[in-house]
């Protein structure tokens, strides 16, 4: 690869731009219909939160803008421009990144291969090491994200550093987009405070992220927007300014109509003169 | 600090399990301090090697005082070589997580197809030990797809292999059963009574430890322009002062007999390059992370299959190179060339010398270190004139040791979170 893997200028289209765009995404697995009708869109600058119960369509949805399992109908455009995504690396080369739950990095390996891992910069045959160091420091050191060696292998990290590893490696390809696949899942607190700190960072980098999660603490404290999933569909769209996590939550599970909504109502409606009548929906 | 691949002195002194070829640099203290926790954290570096080494000479020399004198260090490196060579494939293979189990079969093969091209077809010595290395280099791709393609366990690819590849080499000899390559033929002349000039071993000596530093100092100067951290300089300077302290002694220990081998240095030579092309190149980066995470490999874009299969090419080429090297320092190929431990001896000389059976690890030169301790065991067990019952016990209880501390570090790095 050529030496700007690592472009240390943030690439950025003005803050608003949208950058990726879905409309009409439908997506079946046989009889089932995984997505109908799904539109979506990321903007330059913003964290757009992707969010849904189990089986809601949010895999499905990563997989189709990521190009691991394109839609069956539907337009997808980056920038205005249609675009054909069937493959990652499709997907990559028009600057959509994903980082994916597993995070897929190599354990004994240090941080400086695992950034480069596969891109890997040559002086001739051999590695050029220091180069890629360089890089690896300074692009560490824009986002802040603090590691105690750049040279230690990535099994001696925290969950944490090794999801901040995993996102900064997404950033070498200078993507316009990154999707972050439940980042948070399997950390601690003082863990998920660095990663969302990231996250904020590569927002005023200019980034579109779209931050799919089952945590309403992390969608309310970094999201700028939420969408919200429901059985394959678009049950709602929020700015996070003017909602509250028991609405969010309510349309998550679809508090309207579902069995822990009805229930909800009706022991409101038992101890009529106490009940605030949220709870039910946060069960 | 640990840029080289051509010093053990250095494989000591770091980490070398991963590639960390320019290393952050640290002041002594605290590289010590780390050793330590690293030696906690089931990071036992060249430790138990090197202890071992030095027990088993103990051992030997206390049983027998001629183990240590110079004709027999000089058998000793004949000795190692064929069986280092072969060991240096099987490290490829191990570090991917996979198993070779066909390489004595193949140096067995290797070695008949190089007696009968040479003494009953007449082709040169040359031509014949390219062919052989062909052949090897053509069953490994055998492996290696039916392996990849196929997706059939490495262990079971290559267990066949063992058979198979046995079975060809009966077949390639034919009734004859031994082939003799001509005592004043090239072949033998090279294998048994080639030996490196003083004035060439001396400058070898010398040469090495100076490029060494060369080495050093090169990327001190890369790190330094890139604005990264250095150490002190004191210490690539000490490394190479051993280094060179070191091979001045072995090469006027040996020079007091016959001298360095040639088939020594060409298996030195064989594992530095590969030393190199593992630590310093895209490819050897690319095995280490097959080893490590093949998903991640994958998604990183590299080209997963072709490399695995490229790399049980190469073992089967240099289980073949080892098969002729043992057909020349033995002067004879027959049906059981190749038999009995070599197989055992090669994977025994990789995971002792540091390679972890588990993928993904090994330390620099193991394959020398395993291959001394394994060479330095049968040695003094034949020179203690033991039956060859007790020495496979021996060589066994040996290997198991050895995956045992693998396997045991392996747990401590899990638990140390490494």
């Amino acid at each position: 690869m050529s030496a700007d893997v690592l472009s240390t200028e943030p690439h950025t289209p003005p803050v608003g731009t949208t950058l990726l765009s879905l409309t009409g995404i439908q997506k079946r697995f046989g009889a089932v219909r995984a997505l109908s009708d799904v539109d979506f869109e990321v903007r330059a600058g913003e964290v757009v939160a992707l969010i849904g119960d189990n089986g809601a369509g949010k895999s499905t949805l990563v997989k189709v803008m990521s190009g691991a399992g394109p839609a069956d109908e539907g337009s997808y455009r980056i920038e205005d421009r249609e675009v054909s995504i069937h493959t990652p690396a499709a997907a990559s080369a028009h600057g959509v990144a994903t980082v994916f739950q597993d995070l897929a990095i190599c354990d004994n390996l240090d941080v400086v291969a695992n950034l480069f891992l596969g891109r890997e910069l040559t002086r001739g045959v051999a590695l050029d090491e220091a180069e890629m160091e360089r890089r690896t420091v300074e692009l560490l050191e824009q986002l802040s994200v603090k590691l105690p060696s750049v040279r230690i292998p990535m099994a001696s990290l925290s969950g944490g550093q090794r999801q901040s590893v995993a996102i900064v490696r997404a950033l070498l390809g200078s993507p316009k987009v990154v999707l972050l696949d439940e980042p948070t899942a399997a950390l601690g607190v003082a863990q998920t405070a660095q990663v969302l700190n990231l996250v904020e960072r590569l927002r005023e980098r200019g980034l579109g992220v779209v931050l799919i999660s089952h945590n309403m603490a992390d969608v309310m404290a970094v999201a700028d927007r939420a969408v919200v999933l429901r059985l394959g569909r678009v049950a709602g769209r929020f700015a996070m300014a003017d909602v509250s996590r028991e609405q969010l939550v309510a349309t998550i599970t679809g508090a309207d109509t579902n069995v822990v909504s009805e229930r909800a109502a009706r022991v409101a409606g038992r101890s009529a003169a106490t009940s605030a009548g949220t709870e039910g929906t946060q069960a | 600090m640990s840029t080289s691949t051509d010093s053990t002195a250095d494989a000591a002194a770091m980490d070398p399990a991963v590639p960390v070829p320019d290393a952050a640099p640290q002041q002594p203290k605290q590289m010590l301090r780390e050793r330590l926790a690293g030696l906690r954290g089931g990071d036992l570096g060249s430790l138990p090697v090197v202890v071992g080494l030095v027990v088993i000479v103990i051992v030997f020399q206390s049983l027998n005082s001629t183990f240590l004198n110079s004709f027999n260090l000089v058998n000793l490196c004949l000795q190692i070589a064929a069986v280092g060579i072969i060991a240096t494939g099987v490290t490829l293979v191990l570090l991917l997580g996979e198993i070779d189990l066909s390489v004595g079969s193949v140096s067995g093969l290797a070695a008949a197809i190089l007696a009968v091209l040479n003494v009953n077809e007449g082709y040169s010595p040359v031509v014949s030990l390219l062919a052989a290395a062909l052949g090897g280099l053509v069953i490994g791709t055998i492996h290696g797809l039916v392996f990849t393609k196929l997706g059939v366990p490495s262990f079971i690819v290559t267990l066949a292999g063992l058979l198979v590849w046995q079975g060809a080499q009966l077949q390639v000899l034919g009734s004859q059963g031994t082939i003799n390559l001509p005592p004043s033929g090239g072949l033998q002349q090279f294998g048994r009574f080639s030996y490196l000039a003083d004035w060439q071993a001396y400058g070898l000596a010398v040469v090495l430890p100076v490029l060494f530093l060369a080495a050093k100092l090169a990327t001190r100067t890369r790190r330094t322009r890139a604005g990264l951290p250095v150490g002190a300089l004191w210490v690539p300077v000490a490394q190479a002062l051993l280094l060179l302290a070191v091979l001045l002694a072995v090469v006027a220990k040996l020079s007091i007999d016959r001298g360095v081998p040639w088939i020594f240095v060409v298996f030195v030579a064989i594992l530095s390059l590969i030393e190199y092309v593992l630590r310093r190149t895209r490819y050897g980066r690319a095995i280490f992370a097959v080893g490590g995470n093949i998903e991640a490999a994958r998604r990183a874009g590299i080209k997963v299959d072709a490399l695995r299969t490229s790399v049980f090419a190469i073992a089967s080429m240099l289980a073949a190179v080892g098969g002729t090297v043992a057909a020349m320092r033995l002067g004879f190929a027959n049906q059981s060339s190749g038999a009995a431990d070599t197989l055992i001896n090669a994977i025994a000389a990789a995971v002792i010398g540091g390679t972890s059976l588990f993928g993904g690890r090994s330390r620099m030169y193991s394959a020398l270190l395993g291959a001394l301790v394994i060479g330095a065991i049968a040695n003094g067990l034949d020179l203690l004139n033991l039956s060859s019952a007790l020495r496979y016990i021996i060589t066994g209880t040996v290997l198991l040791l050895a995956v045992v501390i693998d396997a045991l570090a392996s747990r401590g790095r899990r638990s140390a979170g490494r």
